[in-house]
């Protein structure tokens, strides 16, 4: 069985997002690139199983659509323990243009399950990963926080909203995985930031495809009024607030 | 042209959600100078049905379907898209949440139609149609154009008023072409939260931090949250320790939320917990810390001990309910 990763370049959650080309771009000045959290997640949840022999996972593979600056971040991804990577050599702009290229990829190699994480912290599209499961026809299941393999058998758990459920799909399917599907990321030890520079990413052309999208131009968020304070000693005072002011309570 | 919306319901019942994206989806129509046609898959009755028209939408298309009786991604996508054929829907509006996100991007791929996911605003135009949307995990928006002729829109739950009218929605029965042969998604067991309150759906969220220091502390959060209606919910170091269950994590790798108020008690208010819960419209804060990055983000605060802080609040909202 064979596993694939999408996994997106995303700047580390503590930067401090600025802008530039008239708010049109992201600025990258300065700013760490990481794997996208989800996606890091379902790299470890993927490598958990084919650490559990019973699972019968041969390989776990990841794939990028992004230009040659982010194999940093690919590196990273191979030594956290990923066999070997593909990468789409597209700028990503756009959720149609990326899981077609993704789609692309999974049509020439074959996997039997795809994992991607619920969203990208830099676009908050929560798209990608169905996208690329109905371009080639393929089950998905989304909002997965569960994945287990037994007998080659899919056990997944998905949320739902005010419940959990366990499903199946025939393989093969994409799992669209969120919190849940692995407690901690692992981390690359230093075994395997050596074995990673062994390691092949594979560099793919893209095909042509239009994207849907554009960004018109990026806003800082609304700015929130200045924080009043109110006596610990006298809680009444922001029920009162809260009640009168605010009308929230 | 119309636009079409999709109401999930929840054992026949539809709730503010529901309400809101009708509403929304009515306002959408107004500006493209035509109307909206709620779709309701499931077992609805009439007259839960008709109440979609009471927030702006002229029919109903009321869709009873053997195979969509589990949510199976593709089954959905595929009648859904048919619907949108034959109703010449030009814009499409999905909730944004696990449903809405399942089918949604799909429904994008089968129709060429470029999505515009967790918007919560009206589209800033509709010649070139551009949304708002939230980007870099609350740390920025985007005004994003769609540029393909069918658009998909998914909607942050809480994010708009609704808004009734006199309208009546005429109820029509749908039909499609899809049939059990093409769900492949098979249900093997159910676990449903009963008895609490949606964290989703709560207008008002009580959290914890760290700062409340154990698992045993928690008495008095519940009971604030007890007091106001609300739900309970928690920061990723709580959840992670195993004081709180995973469900009510809020913050960039947990829930989104953006209920009316939200208490943030004890949490220092990291980026990553601010990314999931700063569309909130109040938020107060509890830390003992006056400097915490949370008081950057909240409209009230309170600098001091939860443990001595909480009990006389819960007083103090108890005495002003009773008024």
């Amino acid at each position: 069985m064979k596993i694939l990763v999408c996994i997106s370049n995303v700047p580390d959650t503590t930067t401090k997002v600025k802008f530039a080309e008239n708010n049109t771009k992201f600025d990258p000045a300065g700013v760490q690139w990481v794997i996208n959290p989800w996606d890091e997640l379902a790299l470890t949840r993927a490598l958990e199983l084919k650490d559990n022999s019973s699972a019968g996972v041969a390989s776990v593979t990841v794939a990028h659509v992004g230009l040659a600056t982010a194999e940093p971040t690919i590196r990273k991804a191979l030594a956290i323990g990923a066999d070997d990577a593909i990468r789409v050599n597209l700028e990503a702009t756009d959720a149609y243009q990326v899981a077609a290229q993704l789609a692309e990829v999974i049509k020439n190699e074959q996997f039997d399950i795809v994992l991607c994480g619920i969203e990208s912290s830099d676009f908050n599209g929560s798209t990608v990963g169905s996208m690329v499961a109905e371009f080639i026809g393929y089950p998905s299941v989304s909002a997965v926080s569960g994945l287990n393999i037994e007998n080659g058998q899919s056990v997944i758990t998905r949320e739902i909203d005010g419940g959990k459920e366990t499903v199946s799909v025939p393989s093969p399917f994409v799992a669209i995985v969120q919190k849940g599907i692995a407690k901690e990321p692992r981390i690359a030890a230093m075994r395997g930031i050596m074995q990673a520079r062994k390691k092949q990413i594979k560099v793919v052309e893209p095909i042509a495809v239009d994207a849907l999208t554009e960004v018109v131009s990026f806003e800082p968020p609304q700015p929130r009024a200045k924080c009043v304070f109110v006596d610990a000693e006298d809680p009444k005072q922001l029920v009162d607030l809260l009640q009168n002011e605010a009308k929230v309570i | 042209m119309s636009v079409l919306v999709f109401t999930e319901n929840w054992e026949g019942k539809f709730k503010k959600l529901s309400f809101e994206l009708v509403s929304y989806a009515a306002k959408v129509a107004e500006m493209l100078g035509t109307t909206a046609i709620a779709l309701s898959i499931g077992d609805v009755a009439d007259d839960e049905l008709s109440k979609l028209g009471n927030y702006g939408a002229k029919k109903v298309v009321n869709l009873k379907s053997e195979a969509l009786k589990i949510l199976d991604s593709q089954a959905y996508t595929a009648a859904i898209a048919e619907i949108v054929e034959k109703e010449d829907a030009k814009v499409v509006v999905f909730a944004n949440n696990n449903m809405g996100k399942s089918i949604a991007p799909r429904l994008s791929v089968k129709l060429k139609a470029a999505v515009g996911s967790g918007v919560s605003k009206l589209p800033v135009s509709t010649e070139p149609f551009v949304v708002y949307k939230r980007a870099y995990s609350g740390n920025a928006f985007a005004n994003v154009a769609l540029k393909s002729d069918i658009k998909i829109l998914t909607l942050m739950q809480n994010s708009f008023d609704l808004a009734e009218t006199a309208n009546e929605a005429s109820i029509e029965a749908g039909s499609v072409s899809v049939d059990g042969a093409m769900v492949k998604t098979q249900v093997k067991d159910v676990q449903k939260q009963t008895g609490r309150l949606l964290l989703t759906d709560a207008e008002i969220v009580v959290a914890g931090g760290r700062g409340m220091k154990s698992a045993d502390n928690w008495a008095p959060l519940e009971e604030l949250a007890e007091v106001l209606e609300g739900a309970t919910a928690c920061s990723r170091p709580v959840s992670d320790e195993g004081w709180r269950p995973h469900e009510e994590h809020t913050g960039q790798t947990g829930k989104i939320v953006a209920p009316n108020l939200y208490f943030a008690i004890g949490i220092s208010g990291a980026t990553q917990h601010l990314a999931g819960v700063s569309s909130s419209k109040y938020i107060v804060a509890i830390n003992s810390d006056k400097d915490a990055p949370i008081f950057d983000a909240a409209q009230y605060g309170i600098v001091g001990d939860a443990a001595k802080v909480l009990p006389k609040l819960v007083e103090a909202v108890k005495e002003a309910k009773a008024k």
